[in-house]
């Protein structure tokens, strides 16, 4: 109950905020930091509630971008149909790696993830409808609801998503299947043997993540005007998608949360006051430093703290 | 009394090596079987083709009457065929109690407090009542392997096959997990118990299987398969 | 479409070299992969060091394959030493080192790719030595003769390390850590000292191996990438664990990605090597020749 109170209030205060005269970069910024929460929620639930890490998230994030794209050029989909279209196939993509692959060990799986990347990228660039390599500029429509500008009605859009990854997130978790994922993760044979079918989980994790994935990059298109397949398949999404719930915690729905939080405003941070390529180098020293030293990231640290102080 | 189990003409290969040929078995139900065999001969091999961590290539094997062959593990495990692992695979994240959990609810449907009354009875019968809300991780050896069998249990099987169950325990730990066994057969649960330690095995069964380079060389009474010179030589080599 | 069987030869031929040169470059992380289960993802990110390093030492005027055999024992080291940290952080944790521990490479891998761009900016390194840039002229064919030396390396690489674990008893107790611990440690060795000395010459061969990239093409910071499908597709056709395996499935990619690069041209030929390994998974994950 006291989540969707939080939830429904997050919603409020980001109407509240996309109506008030705040300046236009806040919405800019905003936007990314609710696609890392989407991001790191949706990998979760297969890395962090299965065990299975996936570094394709490129991919995912690509198909979800490239869907949205093609069906604002074929039929002028408005953004809600976009985002669920590239939802759907970037879900149903993840079963289909996961058919391929998630009989074998999990590395095999990973790699496949990586695997997968390359693949799309190769298809896109050869591909004059979806802009090759040189991309595809777009002009935004016009419907922008009640709001003053299209980024803004973009923020509020991306306030709901994250709302949905995360309770989508909170619900697994605390479900049957939440259960079974975590059996998968400690010990796969033990669960087989426990009676829980391991493959159709990992299917479902696979598949709902995926779309999660997808969710995150369908707006893409949209919120950059423009589209094009190097620095969407960016290896960046991959790296943060991990880092995130990793510093977070992996085992709650709050952990990619918290990772998102404190990796965007560290990354900000970093960004203005040092460089950008050192940005990119804090996400990764911190995964390592994290997965080294506080593999169960910030809700780990903070469950250890609360016992011995007891 | 129909078998509860018939392995008939099974065979495996891992690429150019047989593991497993021409082996046949029926067991009775409630029978106490024992499996012994000298290093490498295809006990456990043989027992992951039961238990579905493995599928056989050859051969056919029916649990109550049905060809269960080509099913997952977990299908298997649904119908009422449990283990343990010779190396204990706890679910590390979890307390006892929840690890018992996992099997009481994706093999007989229960779940909350149902499953957590369940789940006390059974740490109860197996001597591990207080470690419920332990952390698996912090348990003993002893007491993983005593974890491993009452999460086999919380499976309700009728068919539970021990890996080796004892390997590395103490002498009285090894009697613990012996009347644990015996009293569970009691239960009418048919009991395949792989084991080295060889007076734990003689006690226990009422029936012994030699197995050795993946046939079976023996099968019958206990002190006959023990005193067959095939078996000695088997263990003690040429 | 016009096509020419001396197009297809040449292609060919040209990928037989190709491939000599992935089977040289994926070995490290055969022994590494394959026979000791690490899930090393920074193995290619490695590589490009080794390839990086040649061309520092090529400033000095030192001839790349020189560079190579130079910084083998530097890469020794660091291998032994990145195994010994994995391995207590990690295996010996029995934590879930499977998350962590790919998460870690990644991690690693990622800090690698960035440190290069930062020392040696985003452009294109290549390196220099006489034989690069000449081909070889058998009649209408050319044969590059940068492909030439790699590839010629590359083989005998490949067959001293074949016959290194099949031969030598350091070669053969590597082999049988990644079987059976447990028999070993009764023999009286010790499995983590023999697998780091394993990580440590399959980084050191990554030293040599970087070389022979840098002297094939040009190299950036973010080629590691694409080296991860190579290698793996490489390790995963041969069969975890097989050597000798090794090279058939080298060849197998490189005539695929030339083959490939000719009809399809080059924006195809990158996806080639993940396609393969793909395909290997889905349907023969054991590989060629594997256990």
């Amino acid at each position: 109950m006291k989540f969707w109170i939080v939830s429904a209030s997050a919603i409020v205060a980001a109407i509240a905020l996309a109506l008030s005269g705040a300046n236009e970069y806040l919405f800019f910024a905003g936007f990314v930091v609710l696609q890392a929460v989407i991001l790191a929620t949706g990998w979760n639930i297969l890395g962090g509630y299965a065990g299975y890490v996936n570094f394709g998230v490129p991919g995912f994030v690509g198909v979800g971008a490239y869907t949205a794209l093609a069906m604002h050029l074929l039929w002028s989909a408005p953004l809600l149909l976009q985002i669920i279209a590239g939802a759907v196939l970037a879900g149903l993509l993840g079963i289909g790696v996961g058919l391929l692959t998630l009989r074998l060990r999990g590395i095999f799986f990973s790699i496949s993830t990586i695997a997968v990347v390359f693949i799309l990228e190769a298809i896109v660039m050869n591909s004059r409808f979806l802009g090759g390599a040189t991309g595809i500029q777009l002009t935004r429509p016009n419907e922008v609801l009640f709001f003053d500008s299209y980024t803004r009605m973009l923020f509020v859009m991306m306030a709901f998503m994250a709302v949905i990854a995360l309770s989508i997130a909170r619900y697994v978790q605390d479900s049957h299947i939440g259960q079974g994922l975590r059996a998968v993760r400690d010990s796969e044979e033990a669960a087989d043997c426990s009676g829980v079918p391991t493959l159709k989980l990992k299917l479902i994790a696979c598949a709902i993540s995926g779309a999660l994935l997808g969710v995150a990059g369908a707006p893409m298109p949209m919120y950059l005007s423009y589209v094009e397949p190097l620095s969407t398949f960016n290896l960046h999404y991959a790296v943060i998608a991990l880092a995130m719930p990793i510093i977070g915690g992996t085992s709650h729905w709050l952990g990619p949360l918290i990772g998102a939080l404190i990796l965007g405003t560290l990354q900000q941070i970093v960004t203005v006051t040092v460089s950008s390529e050192l940005n990119v180098l804090v996400v990764g020293v911190l995964l390592v430093v994290f997965v080294v030293a506080a593999p169960d990231g910030v809700i780990g640290l903070v469950k250890k703290w609360k016992t011995s102080s007891k | 009394m129909e078998n509860i189990l018939e392995v008939k003409d099974v065979g495996k290969n891992f690429g150019g090596f047989t593991a497993l040929s021409g082996v046949n078995l029926s067991i009775r139900k409630g029978e106490r079987l024992g499996l012994i065999g000298p290093n490498g001969s295809g006990k456990t091999t043989l027992i992951n083709c039961i238990s579905g961590a493995l599928q056989n290539d050859l051969g056919t094997i029916h649990f109550n009457g049905e060809s269960i062959s080509r099913l997952p593990a977990h299908a298997r495990t649904r119908r009422g065929i449990a283990r343990s692992f010779q190396i204990p695979r706890p679910f590390h994240s979890m307390t006892v109690l929840e690890n018992l959990m996992v099997p009481l609810a994706y093999v007989g449907g229960v779940s909350g407090e149902k499953a957590k009354v369940q789940a006390r009875q059974l740490l109860e019968d197996i001597g591990l009542a207080d470690k419920a809300e332990a952390a698996s991780s912090s348990l003993s050896q002893v007491e993983l392997r005593k974890m491993e069998l009452a999460r086999a249990m919380a499976a309700r099987p009728q068919l539970l096959i021990s890996d080796e169950a004892m390997a590395g325990l103490s002498g009285s730990e090894v009697d613990d997990v012996l009347d644990i066994l015996i009293k569970l057969n009691k239960q009418g649960i048919t009991i395949i118990m792989i084991e080295h330690i060889m007076h734990a095995v003689m006690r226990f069964s009422e029936r012994l299987v030699c197995l050795d380079a993946g046939q079976i060389i023996c099968d019958g009474d206990p002190q006959s398969v023990v005193g067959n010179p095939q078996v000695q030589r088997a263990y003690l080599g040429d | 479409m016009f096509f020419s069987f001396e197009l297809l030869f040449e292609a060919v031929l040209f990928g037989l070299l190709l491939g000599c040169f992935y089977a040289a470059v994926s070995l490290g992380l055969s022994v590494a992969f394959g026979l000791l289960d690490v899930p090393h993802v920074a193995h290619p990110a490695l590589l490009i060091v080794g390839s990086y390093g040649a061309y520092m030492l090529g400033g000095w005027g030192i001839d790349p394959l020189v560079s190579g055999f130079l910084l083998m024992p530097v890469f020794f080291l660091v291998g032994m030493l990145l195994y010994r940290f994995y391995y207590e952080t990690f295996e010996s944790r029995g934590s879930a080192a499977g998350v962590n521990g790919l998460a870690f490479f990644f991690g690693i891998a990622f800090i690698i790719e960035v440190l290069l761009v930062v020392a040696f900016g985003v452009d294109q390194r290549s390196a220099e030595a006489d034989y690069i840039g000449e081909s070889l002229r058998l009649g209408d064919l050319r044969l590059p003769y940068r492909l030439l030396v790699a590839a010629g390396v590359a083989l005998v690489l490949t067959v001293v390390l074949t016959q290194f674990f099949s031969k030598t008893f350091v070669g053969r107790a590597i082999k049988a850590v990644g079987q059976d611990e447990g028999a070993l440690r009764l023999m009286g060795a010790d499995p983590v000292r023999i697998k780091q000395l394993a990580f440590g010459i399959a980084t050191s061969v990554n030293a040599l191996a970087g070389a022979m990239l840098i002297i094939v093409s040009p190299v950036e910071p973010t080629m590691d990438r694409i080296y991860i499908g190579r290698t793996f597709c490489v390790v995963v056709l041969a069969g975890m664990g097989s050597m000798s395996g090794t090279l058939v499935a080298g060849l197998v990619l490189g005539i695929t990605e030339s083959i490939v690069l000719t009809l399809f041209g080059a924006s195809w030929a990158t996806a080639v090597a993940f396609g393969l390994l793909l395909l290997m998974l889905g349907l023969r994950p054991q590989g060629l020749f594997g256990r």
